[in-house]
């Protein structure tokens, strides 16, 4: 077994993202949904949304579904969970999620 | 079997249904039609004025013939009947055979016998014909008298008055509704009746009518004193038609009316008779829900099921006219020997009531309500299920004083046999069942029952059953908007206005809990930009906006948007067409004519949206809100300007009317359409607001709608000058901006709407919730805080820099791609696609979906 390093990459400034929104970056040239949840909590899933294979998770509302927190599919309102990627309605659907860290006012992301 | 009906009005109808259900094994049905149409709801024939179509009112679902095998001849009258043969002759000669007969031939209005009553222009109230022929003769009329001031003359003088006709109602009784309504209750109906510009005019007994000196008609009353008029309706009672009978010799009833039994058999075993033309105990019934019941009897016995047996019905009734309650329950008369009775009278706000109860006092047997009837549903069921009354039942009529509950009737109470609706006849355990069954609205339960789709007097008392079920089985009876916020859409709309909420951190703070979702999050940006009308993109309000709000354009299944600049009224100049075409080709568009007469632009990226606009601006083009939950488009037909029928300058007005509303924000879109004549070229009346030029000015429709659900709308008000026009869909809108559920069109937001039609024209004519001046306010501020928001969305640095794909790059979104098709644009299908990493799923999706 091998550990790999994750691979950061810088994508924006904290400021490039108006709370409880998302931005989408390009991630070692993967489509990636950063979110910004209230001032200071950030997460990171795939962009693409499985059921259209159209990019666009990050345009998607944020809130919260009992204690998961989600964005909701533009196209279809289906809601991912932001901490494991998982689609709620149909978990066949699911996309990956990603590292998120912010530094120096930064927002990192790494794949994996 | 061959059965043969005569006569498809509402009952032959009902008896149709049910023989369907009943699943006959070899039935061969035929039905003779008098009529030129099928059968239609007869009880809401007055809102063929109002602009339902005979369509709208027919009774038939579609494709009912084709699927039951049925065969029905229209404008066909059966003239003779041989009992012997067992045939049927119809006036044009054919001869049909029978095994068994069922005469459901209604019955004719009674005109009464004075000389002048043949002339033109006097009419009777029964049939469609009869209202067009009233429509055409209103429209040359200045003046009309009804004749007869029962429950159908008042509904019928109400539609002359909204003819625009001066009316006058000649009473022969001292009092209106001389069958249902005592002398007190009379006396406050007539007074109600005057108010809405009715002239009562009793104990007037006709003997002749003549020229008139200063109108068509002079009516000449016994006592000497006249009355001129242009047009005259009968409406003086109805007598069963049973004329077949009486040639044939067929048993009639003392009082006519085709003599029945239990089984609705008639003097021939093989003959039934069913609906207003029978007579049962000597009785016939004016209303539909016996009829009905005889139906349902009359088939299952035909079935074969002996014990079907009618066994009288109530007479009950409740006008259903705008602004005037009145209802009758029982002995209202007070006739039972030993009863007792309860009277309460408020002269100021005139209302009357009275409750008669058995001699012990412990059953209700009557009641009469005027100018307020609230309690009709409740008392209704009092009576008819002889649920024991309370200790002082004089308070199931007075009004609650404060904080204390009135004595109600707690749906519980009542057994599951409780006949709800009665005429569909609709028990407490089937609208229970429904409710189990997943409806938890008003509308789905009208669908799934009918229970309150004929008269829609029980709707209330529905209500309160279905919610009662929900909250019995904990059903979340609420109309909460999602878990974050514990109330409606409604509740939420008064909490942002009354608090001075400008934010959703202050909303959910203050009202919530939560993040937030989806589903509550664009509800309070709709509700806030109503409210406030400030720039959605915002920061502090642009987090709530869909996609589709946050980049202003409409999302397409592969993450492009479509831009659609606004073309007012449809109106555009060549340059203007130019314009959009040279930005349609510079970014290679696809380009489509959308339905409501604007262009529509597609596959644009979001980082090229802020370029398209500018130069749509620069064009002088501004934001059409397609993306919004806001008012689309104005659809309008050339008019006057240059149609040769046209009456009224359509294009001028849709053009200030989309200009007035646009931008507001509401729980769905809204469409309008203007018409410059009746030709109706705009479809107007399959608009949220359809405005149909008059000779007068314009006629005003509202909450109808195509699509999925088409519905037409009804006649608001009609010849109104623009400035009246303007005020009234200012209200109208604010109202519903108000008041409707998320995501709910006029159309359905009516169709839930308590009150029905005449609800909503007391708040929005008659101001009955004194809301108008504030409505009227709240929409000024709209229309005076209007912003193209792509003009300050492109001048505005740090809204213009959310247009982008990437935060982190400059590339296009390599999802994106189109092929070719006819010389377009479109997107590629997954096969079409060079392989990126989502090509797999998509594949899925195209099979999935
Ligand atoms: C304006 C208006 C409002 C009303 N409001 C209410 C209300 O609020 N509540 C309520 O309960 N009731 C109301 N009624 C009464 C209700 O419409 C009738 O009770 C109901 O229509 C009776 O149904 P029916 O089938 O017996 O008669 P109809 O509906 O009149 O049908 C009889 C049909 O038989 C046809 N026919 C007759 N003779 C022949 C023949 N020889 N051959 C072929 N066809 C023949 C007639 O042309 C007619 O089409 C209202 C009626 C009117 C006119």
């Amino acid at each position: 077994m091998s550990i790999e390093p994750l691979v950061w990459t810088t994508v924006c400034a904290v400021d490039d993202i108006l709370p409880d929104t998302g931005v989408c970056a390009l991630a070692e040239g993967r489509p990636v949904a950063v979110f910004r949840v209230g001032h200071t909590q950030f997460y990171a899933i795939d962009n693409v949304d499985p059921k259209s294979g159209a990019s666009v998770l990050s345009r998607g509302l944020v809130g919260n579904l009992g204690k998961h927190v989600v964005v909701a599919s533009p196209l279809y309102k289906n809601h991912f969970d932001l901490s494991d990627g998982v689609c709620l309605e149909a978990p066949e659907h699911s996309v990956r999620a990603h590292s998120v860290r912010v530094e120096d006012g930064r927002v990192l992301v790494a794949l994996g | 079997m061959k059965i043969i009906v005569v006569g498809h009005g509402m009952v032959g109808h009902k008896f149709l249904e049910e023989l369907h259900q009943l699943n006959l094994p070899h039935a061969e049905v035929s039905v003779l039609c008098e009529e030129p149409r099928p059968a239609y709801d007869r009880v809401h024939l007055s809102e063929f004025f109002a602009g339902k179509s005979a369509e709208d009112l027919s009774l038939v679902a579609p494709g009912f013939f084709g699927q039951t095998g049925f065969s029905l001849r229209l404008k066909a009258r059966a003239s003779a009947i041989d009992r012997r043969k067992k045939t049927v002759t119809t006036a044009d000669g054919e001869v049909l055979a029978y095994d068994k007969l069922v005469l459901a031939t209604g019955s004719v209005p009674f005109v009464p016998p004075v000389s002048g009553n043949d002339r033109a222009d006097c009419f009777v109230y029964r049939t469609i014909e009869d209202l067009e022929g009233m429509t055409e003769c209103g429209a040359r009329s200045q003046s009309g008298v009804v004749v007869g001031g029962g429950l159908l003359g008042l509904e019928c003088a109400k539609a002359l008055r909204d003819l625009g006709l001066e009316t006058h109602v000649v009473e022969f009784a001292p009092r209106l509704m001389a069958v249902q309504v005592d002398d007190d209750g009379g006396r406050v109906l007539r007074s109600k009746i005057e108010a809405l510009g009715v002239q009562v005019h009793t104990n007037r007994n006709t003997v002749e009518i003549t020229d008139g000196a200063r109108a068509r008609h002079r009516m000449v009353f016994a006592d000497g004193s006249h009355l001129e008029a242009d047009m005259i309706v009968f409406s003086a009672g109805i007598r069963p038609r049973d004329e077949l009978a009486r040639q044939h010799a067929l048993a009639v009833g003392a009082r006519g009316g085709i003599a029945v039994d239990d089984h609705c058999r008639t003097s021939d075993r093989d003959i039934y008779a069913i609906g207003e033309c029978a007579a049962w105990k000597d009785q016939t019934f004016g209303l539909v829900a016996p009829g009905y019941e005889m139906a349902r009897v009359a088939a299952r016995h035909l079935a074969g099921q002996s014990d079907a047996a009618f066994a009288g019905a109530d007479m009950s009734t409740k006008l259903k006219l705008m602004g005037v309650d009145v209802a009758s329950i029982g002995d209202a008369q007070g006739k039972t020997p030993g009863c007792r009775s309860f009277r309460y009278a408020d002269e100021l706000k005139q209302i009357y009531k009275k409750i008669v109860t058995s001699a012990d006092g412990k059953r209700l047997i009557g009641a009469v309500l005027v100018g307020n009837a609230d309690e009709y549903g409740t008392l209704l069921q009092m009576a008819q299920n002889g649920i024991a009354l309370p200790a002082a039942p004089e308070f199931l009529i007075l009004p609650a004083s404060d904080g204390q509950a009135k004595p109600g009737l707690g749906v519980d109470a009542l057994p599951d046999s409780a006949q709800i609706c009665s005429c569909n006849n609709v028990s407490k355990g089937q609208i229970c069942a429904a409710v189990e069954g997943g409806a938890t609205t008003i509308g789905e339960l009208k669908a799934c029952t009918k229970a309150g789709a004929t008269c829609g007097g029980c709707v209330p008392l529905v209500t309160q059953v279905m919610k009662a079920e929900m909250a019995r089985r904990g059903m979340a009876v609420n109309n909460h908007l999602c878990e974050h916020f514990a109330h409606s859409r409604q509740a939420l709309y008064h909490l942002v206005r009354v608090g001075q909420i400008k934010t959703f951190d202050e909303l959910l703070a203050r009202h919530g809990q939560g993040l937030g979702c989806d589903i509550c999050k664009p509800t309070a940006a709709s509700i806030l930009a109503s409210c406030w009308n400030d720039f959605v993109l915002k920061d502090d309000l642009a987090s709530l906006q869909d996609s589709n709000d946050y980049f202003l354009g409409n999302i397409q299944k592969d993450g492009s948007y479509s831009v659609v600049p606004r073309m007012a009224g449809g109106e555009v100049t060549p340059d203007g067409l130019i314009a959009v075409g040279q930005v349609a080709k510079k970014y290679g568009l696809y380009t489509k004519v959308t339905g409501g007469q604007r262009i529509d632009l597609f596959g644009a990226r979001v980082e090229q949206l802020p370029f398209i606009w500018e130069e749509l601006i620069a064009a002088g083009f501004e934001s059409g809100h397609a993306y919004g939950k806001s008012l689309r488009t104005v659809k309008s037909c050339v008019g006057s300007t240059w149609c040769r029928y046209g009456v009224g300058d359509s294009v001028g007005l849709a053009v200030e009317l989309e200009n007035r509303y646009k931008g507001l924000r509401a729980p769905h879109k809204i469409k309008f359409g203007v018409s410059g004549c009746t030709r109706e070229c705009a479809e107007a009346q399959g608009k949220d607001v359809g405005i149909i030029a008059t000779d007068k000015g314009w006629n005003l429709y509202v909450c109808g709608n195509g699509g999925m659900k088409p519905r037409h709308a009804e006649l608001l008000a009609s010849d109104l000058s623009k400035e009246a026009l303007v005020q009234l869909i200012d209200r109208f809108l604010m109202f519903y901006v108000r008041t409707a559920d998320r995501l709910q069109r006029t159309s359905t937001w009516r169709d839930n709407l308590e009150g029905g039609l005449d609800y909503l024209k007391d708040v929005v004519l008659n101001d009955s919730l004194g809301l108008a001046a504030e409505l009227e306010a709240q929409m000024q501020h709209v229309v005076d805080s209007y912003q193209c928001e792509w003009k300050t969305a492109v001048t505005t640095p740090d809204v213009r820099k959310r247009f982008r794909s990437f935060v982190n790059s400059d590339k296009a979104d390599e999802h994106i791609v189109f092929v070719e098709e006819r010389g377009q644009i479109r997107p590629a299908r997954p096969d079409e696609c060079p392989a990126t990493p989502a090509t797999g799923d998509a594949a899925e999706l195209a099979t999935t979906a």
